[in-house]
């Protein structure tokens, strides 16, 4: 073991760092936006509006990431049509190329984690919201989007752990992120180990601020479901 | 007691079965390539491993009289793969360098090659300023180091998985220039459809780049594959399969 080149590499593996955070911040904002108009949809009374995002979420849940980021960054640029197209300045680039495919994966498994928590409200609520005449809109922007952030919360998180993962991918279409980063001092070091280590340790440290984080929200969100805490006065 | 007799016996068996199998670790080959390093190492239709490299291996183990297995394994875990023990030797192209020679021991070469640019026909640019200009090469390789220590910060580096990556995103239009071994890319540039937009830029230079077999440190094989190195030379085998790439000496 030869942990000077940790020391010495340190720097470029935080470099690699700050670009996985960029990639998975944006591609889990941008996955959510995207996530909540596809799980609405989901949950939609019509049969030829679910299908839809239906098929979305198969083809994204089923097939692996790694061939979804090949597909955008490799397989576009094989055809003349976008080269030519305007979007051609933005599919030229790594960066944005992942952000598309994690986008999209991210947004198919969110929108069930988000289909899920509006299903599991109880039918009461939607009843209540019912009777007291409110309209659909209302209905889901006071009670049913409100109460489905707090039972999303532990699945989301969940979520957001697997995208920081899984944007070790990234580094295969030449971007370099921790993975990529480490993967390049390999090539020079030839300490595997050693510097595999201290990449994981770092991505050990972000998911325990996504974890803090997302233990403040929920018990922020779901204040009613801590422990009870009723004054019993004393007799006598 | 039924229980203890067949423990023991089983015991004895395992104990023979290890036995026979150190004696036959000893002529035992586990050769790592590529696969994707055209014409030096790459899988053809069927699946297999093929070319220079793959024929240079067989030659050695007939020679050495060897029970060779060979197998691929991507390029930037060749090296970690073994030390490891994944495998007892790397037969895949790889140049013998100080950095490398500081993990593992190298035989003598079994040929030398030289690193190349590469870009579109029709376009030139100035090694001196490259800015904006966007250099590809596969991770790990001489080609990569080459623009590490040369070109950081004069212009935009970008590190690939294999070969074949790179030559994807130069047809992409994402990169302007490659580096890359002079060999391979002549293999390229003359036999896929693909490579008749390109051409080499300049000269080949770091010529004394010399190609040699990986094992561990110390390892003994070592010694058995210079010997088989020097066979096949002296009888014709490398003359052989060389002109079954090149029509030039490689050596």
């Amino acid at each position: 073991m030869e942990f000077s080149v940790v020391i010495s590499y340190f720097p470029r593996l935080l470099d690699g760092a700050w670009v996985t955070f960029q990639l998975v911040l944006l591609s889990i904002v941008l996955g959510a936006i995207f996530a909540l108009p596809i799980a609405l949809a989901r949950i939609s009374s019509s049969p030829l509006v679910r299908v839809f995002p239906f098929l979305y979420i198969f083809f994204f849940r089923g097939t692996p990431l790694l061939v979804q980021i090949f597909l955008v960054y490799y397989g576009a640029s094989q055809f003349e049509v976008v080269k030519e197209s305007i979007f051609w300045p933005i599919l030229r680039e790594p960066f944005w190329c992942a952000i598309i495919a994690f986008t999209l994966n991210t947004s198919a498994y969110t929108a069930e984690i988000f289909r899920g928590a509006i299903q599991a409200i109880p039918v009461g609520e939607v009843e209540a919201c019912k009777v007291v005449g409110m309209t659909r809109v209302q209905m889901y922007r006071r009670i049913l989007l409100p109460r489905a952030f707090g039972i999303v919360l532990p699945a989301y998180g969940n979520e957001i752990i697997l995208m920081l993962k899984g944007s070790a991918l990234a580094s295969t279409i030449t971007l370099l992120d921790l993975t990529g980063m480490a993967r390049t001092i390999i090539a020079r070091t030839y300490t595997p180990i050693e510097i595999f280590l201290a990449a994981g340790v770092i991505y050990l440290v972000i998911s325990m601020v996504i974890i803090a984080i997302f233990k403040q929200v929920e018990k922020r969100q779901n204040r009613y479901l801590g422990p009870i805490n009723v004054k019993v006065p004393d007799k006598g | 007691m039924k229980m203890k007799k067949f423990a023991v016996t089983s015991l004895i068996f395992a104990g023979a079965a290890m036995t026979s199998l150190s004696v036959q670790a000893a002529d035992k080959v586990k050769i790592a390539t590529e696969g994707a390093w055209a014409p030096f190492n790459f899988i053809d239709d069927s699946g297999t491993a093929q070319g220079f490299d793959v024929d240079i291996a067989w030659a050695l183990c007939e020679k050495m009289k060897a029970d060779c297995e060979v197998v691929t394994q991507d390029w930037d875990g060749l090296i970690p793969g073994l030390k490891v023990r994944k495998f007892d030797a790397i037969i895949a192209s790889m140049s013998i360098t100080e950095e490398r020679l500081r993990v593992v021991d190298f035989t003598n070469k079994y040929y030398s090659g030289g690193l190349r640019f590469l870009g579109e026909k029709g376009t030139s640019f100035d090694l001196d300023n490259l800015d904006g200009k966007v250099i590809g090469a596969q991770r790990a390789t001489l080609g990569a180091q080459y623009l590490e220590d040369n070109f950081t910060g004069k212009a935009d580096l970008k590190f690939y998985d294999n070969q074949d990556n790179v030559y994807l995103d130069l047809l992409a239009g994402r990169l302007d220039i490659i580096l890359s071994d002079e060999l391979p890319t002549y293999n390229w540039l003359k036999s896929s459809e693909s490579g008749e937009k390109f051409e080499f830029k300049g000269d080949a230079f770091q010529k004394n780049d010399e190609i040699g077999i990986a094992v561990r440190k110390g390892d003994k094989l070592k010694a058995k594959f210079d010997k088989a190195l020097e066979e096949i030379l002296a009888d014709g085998t490398y003359a052989t399969i060389n002109a079954k790439y090149f029509p030039f000496s490689i050596y």
